[in-house]
């Protein structure tokens, strides 16, 4: 790749771009960060006052709360978002500070892997207590 | 200053006092990291919810214990700032204030609505409880 890179080289720019990487999705782990969190604004409202009316809640007034429809809905776009956002955020983090390569792949793969796991738990969590099983 | 090749070096960050805007783009990622642990609480809270009513109280038990309020309090400050400077972000992303008289107001219109927002909260929280 040296002889391809050099100034003296027959090549069009273009052709020493190809194959380095997508042009075309650039931007999509940016927008996916910036369109989380517009999405947060409303629903981390919606949740503080979910959690401050449920401080010291029993289990009956909890379960009461993830029983109506619009709840459960907010619940689980809440922490879908919030694992999406928080894993974006990870990573870009993780990228900039970690500068060993597979160090680098071995953590953003775990920080990847945990917030699959822990959405999901989420989500089956209010799905649960939504159908009553 | 020399270092030895008459280039110049860039600030060292152990004797530069980084200006508040600085402070307060690193404690955004701070707080985004440290919010990302709290996610740990969230899928604990709600997981326990869904096993029963023994593992929601412990998980209640635990959010109202002394530790638990010292993790929640923080947690709240983190949030209402990482809203705040979040919300700050996106107008950035706009295009918009960069001016330094801009940096200098936002900043202080972001700090004293984490502190109001995170104080009502407590105070409507404690109230509620």
């Amino acid at each position: 790749m040296a002889s391809n890179s050099s100034k003296s080289s027959l090549r069009s720019p273009l052709a020493h771009a190809r194959g380095l990487g997508s042009a075309k999705h650039g931007t999509e782990h940016w927008w996916g960060q910036r369109l989380t969190a517009i999405a947060l604004v409303p629903l981390t409202v919606w949740f503080v006052f979910g959690v401050i009316g449920h401080l010291g809640a029993d289990h009956a007034a909890f379960v009461a709360w993830m029983k109506s429809p619009f709840s459960a809905v907010m619940m689980i776009l809440t922490a879908g978002v919030v694992f999406h956002h928080a894993h974006s955020g990870l990573q870009v983090v993780i990228e900039d500070y970690i500068s060993a390569e597979w160090q680098k792949l071995a953590v953003l793969i775990a920080v990847k892997f945990v917030s699959f796991a822990l959405a999901a738990a989420c989500v089956l969590a209010v799905v649960k207590i939504f159908i009553g099983a | 200053m020399a270092n030895g090749s008459g280039r110049p070096l860039s600030p060292h960050l152990q004797v530069y006092r980084l200006p508040l805007t600085a402070v307060m783009s690193i404690t955004h990622r701070i707080t985004g990291v440290g919010l990302a642990v709290g996610t740990l609480l969230l899928t604990w809270w709600l997981v326990a919810a869904a096993v029963g009513p023994d593992a929601f109280a412990r998980a209640q038990g635990f959010i109202g214990s002394p530790i638990g309020l010292l993790f929640m309090f923080g947690w709240s400050v983190a949030l209402y700032y990482h809203l705040c400077n979040g919300i700050r972000h996106l107008v950035w992303d706009a295009g918009k204030s960069f001016e330094l008289t801009d940096a200098d107001r936002n900043n202080k219109i972001v700090l004293g609505a984490t502190a109001v927002l995170t104080v009502l909260t407590w105070i409507v929280g404690l109230a509620a409880w």
